[in-house]
């Protein structure tokens, strides 16, 4: 087993929901409620959930860009939570993100050029010319030209958006990179060049991914191990070829089931939720899905499961496998 | 299969004119929906596939939009040649539609029953309001959602996006509609949301014989819902056939290639298949196949002439040269 590289132990974060005149302070939105798990070097961890499951939060948190309310990540031997803002500033040289919407997230008044060189000038790495120079090699590396870095990101179409920021991300030499819905807001046929992108680059490179999507059909494609989040929780954390053949979780069992799959002869029993995901305000007692769960007794009412390790590198948050 | 023919478009075209030049968004198309059938059109981000549903509505924004050549016929009547006071007569009653994103095609001041009340008396201007309620609470019953007596006097922004879409398919559905347009109808929605979504309007289509014309760009979708499919490409049909042959026996490069691109959840794949290259702008290629620049089957004719929608049996179409020579051997 390779050496671990992310360890995200207990991780909370709570928002607070303020109403009133004096904005007191009424509840919490528990958008990722104590949620533990590792990232092995050079894997892929794909996270997935329908909205409002706290995935996005989940990547978010670990590069510090909201606070933890509580837990602890630790990163190469580094606690991340303990660090000072400076510190955690250049441990992001390490983590770099790739956003979904490639529109919002490039400056559109900024060339390509600028917008490559950017974190390089930030983490003061090399000078002009060595920066100049790295620019023109990722652009190549993530299949663009020399002569695109003159061009401002709205000349670009949505795939190739896609490719700069990933250069982007790319251009410090990252260790790992948080993707969060990369692929979602591209056409199928783009969809398939970017994943073939990154999984390419992931190889040569020795990146170690966290790709965070809804699309299982995607996830499934690109993870080495896949974390299944519902309402802010971890419910099922598998090998991606465990957790598509047999899951466990009766969540990631509808959830697998209700996605349409391309093929008109394809006859598979669909397992129908009733009813829609429980607001993250006012969450559910025991387990969160018992309010959906066809399977749920009087202990899911009452007592939240933990995630237990099942089977080797499989784990389940269910009692129906309380006594295995 | 000989169901009477309920929508015929032929030779669809409908032009932008917009500050440089005239843009043809959706460039001679012809397909037919049958008499209770679900016919699915997919394709990319800029292949028509909303013009062509807009255009069927009469909603093509004009200026800049128009429909500038062919006949959209509802039972033997041109839809193109009516007036607006007719078109209106017949949009909601005949044909309605639900578009992808509930939430902004909801008016947000009004209640449900309220918005139900206004389609419902609209078409039927003898109702009285009482009527009107009844048989909006009778089609909230219809399309599953719960406490419906009381859902009347909520808003929209009181649902979640699954219920919200719901409200939406009901609304199009008060005059009992012989086609029903839905535009990406589940792309806002999770997947367990989509399912129910799904699941509800084929029940529909069988217990009210509602034709329906799904537009999408998830071919999961189209195999689980359709049974006749339409591609569409740069403003063209590029290949039509019914869903098994589609999935199976894909004709047109593009068709394959989109197929191939999908990450099948139940495999796992080393690398998937990518079309090189992006979409088109519309309108920016003028002679030969549209599709040449991207397609790994290329020759010099596919550049110099513009291919045909050749007809490999009476129900696969497909628009490639290399059907048509696989006709003539």
């Amino acid at each position: 087993m390779s050496k671990v590289l992310l360890k995200v132990n207990n991780l909370k974060k709570y928002f607070p929901i303020r109403t009133g005149m004096f904005a007191r302070v009424t509840g919490h939105v528990k958008a990722v409620d104590d949620v533990s798990f590792e990232v092995y070097e050079g894997e892929t961890l794909g996270i997935v959930g329908e909205s409002g499951c706290g995935k996005s939060t989940t990547g978010r948190t670990i590069m510090r860009l909201t606070e933890p309310t509580e837990g602890k990540i630790e990163f190469d031997g580094t606690d991340l939570t303990d660090l000072s803002n400076e510190d955690m500033r250049k441990i992001r040289r390490e983590i770099q993100m790739v956003f979904q919407d490639p529109y919002a997230s490039l400056n559109p008044r900024h060339t390509i050029e600028k917008i490559l060189e950017e974190p390089l000038i930030v983490h003061g790495m090399g000078d002009g010319a060595e920066r100049k120079k790295k620019v023109m090699e990722y652009l190549k590396i993530v299949g663009l030209s020399e002569y695109h870095a003159k061009r401002y990101p709205h000349q670009f179409s949505g795939g190739q958006r896609q490719r700069v920021g990933i250069a982007r991300a790319l251009m410090t030499n990252p260790k790992l990179i948080i993707a969060d819905e990369p692929v979602s807001a591209l056409d199928v046929s783009i969809q398939a060049q970017v994943l073939n992108l990154m999984k390419q680059l992931q190889e040569d490179l020795k990146l170690t991914y966290i790709f965070i999507a809804h699309d299982l059909g995607v996830v499934r494609h690109i993870s080495d191990r896949v974390g299944v989040m519902y309402l802010g929780r971890m419910v099922e954390l598998a090998t991606s070829e465990s957790l598509y053949d047999k899951p466990l979780h009766p969540y990631t069992q509808a959830l697998l089931s209700a996605v349409p799959i391309p093929d008109p002869e394809f006859q598979g029993d669909q397992m129908l939720l009733t009813g829609d995901i429980p607001s993250p305000s006012n969450p559910p007692s025991g387990c969160t899905f018992h309010t959906r769960c066809p399977f749920a007794t009087e202990e899911c009412k009452q007592k939240a499961p933990n995630l237990r390790e099942i089977k080797p590198g499989h784990s389940v948050a269910c009692h129906l496998y309380n006594d295995q | 299969m000989t169901r009477k023919v309920l929508l015929d478009v032929k030779g669809l075209e409908t032009t932008f004119f917009t500050d440089d030049g005239a843009v043809q968004a959706v460039d001679n198309i012809h397909f037919d929906v049958h008499e209770g059938e679900i016919l699915g059109i997919v394709g990319e981000s800029g292949c028509g596939k909303s013009v062509t549903s807009l255009s069927i509505m009469g909603l093509v924004p004009s200026p800049p939009g128009k429909i500038t050549n062919g006949e959209i016929l509802l039972e033997g009547k041109d839809l193109t040649k009516l007036t607006d006071k007719q078109m209106r007569a017949v949009r909601g009653k005949d044909v309605a539609m639900i578009f992808q994103e509930p939430m902004t095609s909801l008016n947000p001041l009004f209640t449900i029953g309220n918005q139900l009340v206004e389609a419902i008396r609209i078409h039927n201007k003898s109702w009285s309001k009482k009527q009107a309620i009844a048989r909006a609470i009778e089609i909230m019953k219809l399309v599953g959602l719960p406490r419906s007596e009381e859902l009347i006097n909520e808003y929209p922004h009181q649902l979640s996006g699954g219920m919200r879409q719901r409200v939406m398919i009901a609304m199009a559905l008060v005059c009992d509609p012989k086609v029903l347009i839905a535009d990406e109808p589940t792309t806002a929605l999770d997947v367990t949301i989509q399912a129910q979504i799904l699941k509800l309007m084929k029940d529909l289509n069988e217990r009210l014989n509602t034709a329906i014309l799904l537009i999408t760009h998830d071919l999961g979708v189209v195999a689980e819902t359709c049974e006749r499919v339409v591609v569409m490409y740069a403003g063209q049909v590029v290949e039509e056939a019914p869903v098994k042959e589609i999935f199976k026996n894909p004709q047109h490069p593009y068709t394959q290639g989109l197929i191939q691109s999908v990450p099948d959840m139940r495999y796992k794949k080393d690398s998937l298949f990518s079309i090189p290259g992006n979409v088109p702008k519309p309108g920016s290629i003028k002679t030969g196949c549209r599709f040449a620049a991207r397609c790994q089957y290329v020759t010099e004719r596919c550049t110099a002439e513009t291919p045909a929608l050749f007809e490999l049996s009476s129900t696969h179409k497909s628009r490639c040269f290399l059907v048509e020579e696989g006709i003539k051997q």
